[in-house]
């Protein structure tokens, strides 16, 4: 039985269609990969799986023991106002909220699970900062210790290296990475760009014509070549401005 | 007879007594979900709901119901229930809706008083139920008693479901996808700050409500940069802002309600300094 299981998916919103008739199913310890172009619907189809939105048809059904509050979740931007006041402890400690159920207070189990994950993240000796004081890449990892507390199964990451540079990027994703091998914990991970693909053991890809099923067989089908190959010209075309850049700053 | 002794004199007299003892109380509880009003941007919703608070009022006068709290707390319940709805249905623009029915029931409010009223008084009554009267100094007993325990559910449930405010306030969604009923809660914040509007109406009066709610959390976050620490310094800012108010009220024969935002303003200036000189 597979941990996540989408049946005859449909999404949209009013009226438009994004995505028609989506099938698939993710077992525990894959690592799924969602591509697509932007406005293809990869959000949309993230907020389906936390039945933060209803699908138009079809229907989103957890297996294996999974319940709904054991999914931890990095959004893909966090809308919080800019002068809130709260510390990394306070923020990583909320993820536990999932488990507390009518308990009021946080027990020795949430405190030591957040300081676990803050530990596994490298921003143990960020925790009594304030938040909005950090940059974009330790507030990134304050957010994914956070969807680790509320889980040690599934993690749903939408675009988790958004506003990260190259290095902290491949951090991330190494990172990442890590939690798959090591903690066996089920990645769904929308992305944008190829390197990210090299972790992953699914891809699906979102669009008008969406295709679902292992890296291999995506690198062969047409959109995975189309994909990759617009992606080589990218690269191509970054590294060649990089390296006019270079040349201009020793003229 | 100096300051300290007039002090002792009014401190003597019960009333007085009773004043500071709902005062405080009522300060303490509008300053703890401050916080999350100012970062939700639910602001509107305690400005909206003070206005429909006097137009209950106004028709709990014209009932002439013996307890006005009868009417007037489930009126400004329902309606809070009612803003909240609107505020997230994105089909209707939300903040006309809210600008519609506050002004809507401030004027039929006044005109239901200048109809059917039977007091010889008029303006004095509106305008105290506009800017709180000085019958925080004519509390019987029983208003006290009342008070204190809407005062006591208020903190018993905010200090209970402190985590579970803390999670839906900093990002609903997170809260919502890993477990935690979002709507609910909101709903609940609602319901408290109904009531807490209610409370704070003997207090302040309407229009000064939201400074009361909003003033010690906006200094309290110049000050400091963690959800706990923000909430206690504003609890505690709020308690004496209040203290100083009534006091100073009861000394130089001000009203009461103004008197207490002047005082709560004066601080949002200090906290505003001390953070500039800070930085
Ligand atoms: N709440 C909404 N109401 C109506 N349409 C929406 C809503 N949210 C998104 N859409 C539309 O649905 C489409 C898909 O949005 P979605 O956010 O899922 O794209 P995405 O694949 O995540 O894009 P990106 O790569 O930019 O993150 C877009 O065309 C968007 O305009
Ligand atoms: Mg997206």
């Amino acid at each position: 039985m597979a941990l996540i299981t989408c049946r005859g998916l449909t999404l949209g919103y009013e009226g438009t269609v994004l995505v028609e008739n989506l099938h698939f199913s993710i077992g525990a310890g894959d690592y799924l990969c969602i591509v697509g172009e932007n406005g293809s619907g990869k959000s949309t189809l993230i907020r389906t799986l936390l039945h933060l939105q209803e699908p138009m048809k079809g229907e989103v059904i957890e297996g294996d023991g999974l319940r709904r509050n054991e999914i931890g979740y990095l959004p893909q931007q966090t809308l919080i106002q800019r002068d809130f006041p709260a510390s990394v402890r306070e923020i990583v400690l909320s993820g536990c909220q999932g488990r507390m159920g009518f308990r009021p207070f946080y027990g020795p189990q949430e405190k030591e699970l957040a300081a676990r994950s803050m530990e596994q993240l490298g921003i143990a000796d960020l925790r009594r900062r304030c938040y909005r004081e950090l940059s974009g890449g330790q507030q990134q990892r304050v957010l994914l210790a956070r969807a680790l507390c509320a889980t040690r199964k599934v993690l749903l990451l939408d675009e988790p290296i958004s506003g990260l540079d190259p290095k902290a990027a491949m951090d991330m994703y190494e990172l990442i990475a890590a939690l798959n091998r090591d903690e066996k914990i089920t990645i769904i991970m929308v992305s944008h760009d190829m390197t990210s693909i090299r972790y992953a053991t699914h891809i699906l890809h979102v669009g008008d014509e969406w295709f679902y099923g292992t890296r291999e067989e995506y690198l062969q089908s047409p959109a995975g070549i189309y994909f990759a190959g617009v992606h080589a010209e990218e690269t191509a075309a970054a590294e060649s401005s990089a390296e006019e850049q270079e040349g201009g700053e020793e003229e | 007879m100096n300051i300290l002794e007039t002090l002792g004199m009014y401190l003597s007299y019960p009333f007085v007594r009773y004043a500071l003892i709902v005062g405080v109380l009522i300060a303490l509880c509008s300053s703890l979900l401050g916080v999350t009003l100012v970062l939700k941007r639910f602001s509107f919703i305690g400005d909206g709901l003070s206005h429909v608070a006097f137009g209950a009022f106004a028709i709990a006068a014209v009932l002439e119901v013996s307890n006005e709290m009868l009417v007037v707390l489930p009126l400004t319940v329902l309606c809070a229930v009612l803003l909240l709805r609107m505020g997230q249905n994105t089909k209707i623009r939300g903040d006309a809706a809210i600008a519609m029915l506050s002004v809507g029931a401030l004027a039929i409010g006044y005109l239901l008083m200048n109809i059917f009223s039977t007091s010889s008084n008029l303006s004095g009554d509106v305008c105290s139920s506009l800017f709180g009267s000085t019958s925080i100094l004519t509390l019987t007993l029983g208003e006290v008693i009342l008070c204190v325990v809407l005062s006591v559910i208020v903190i018993a449930v905010f200090v209970f479901f402190y985590h579970k405010i803390f999670a839906v306030t900093f990002d609903e969604s997170f809260a919502q996808a890993t477990g935690t009923d979002a709507k609910k809660y909101n709903l609940m914040i609602a319901v408290i700050v109904a009531v807490i509007i209610v409370l704070a109406m003997n207090l302040v009066g309407s229009l000064l409500i939201s400074a009361l709610i909003i003033f010690p959390a906006l200094s309290a976050m110049r000050l400091f940069r963690s959800f706990l620490s923000v909430t206690i310094c504003s609890a505690i800012l709020s308690v004496c802002c209040a203290l100083i108010g009534i006091l100073g009220s009861i000394l130089w024969a001000t009203p009461v309600g103004s008197t207490i935002v002047a005082v709560d303003i004066a601080a949002f200036l200090i906290c505003w300094l001390i953070d500039r000189v800070r930085a």
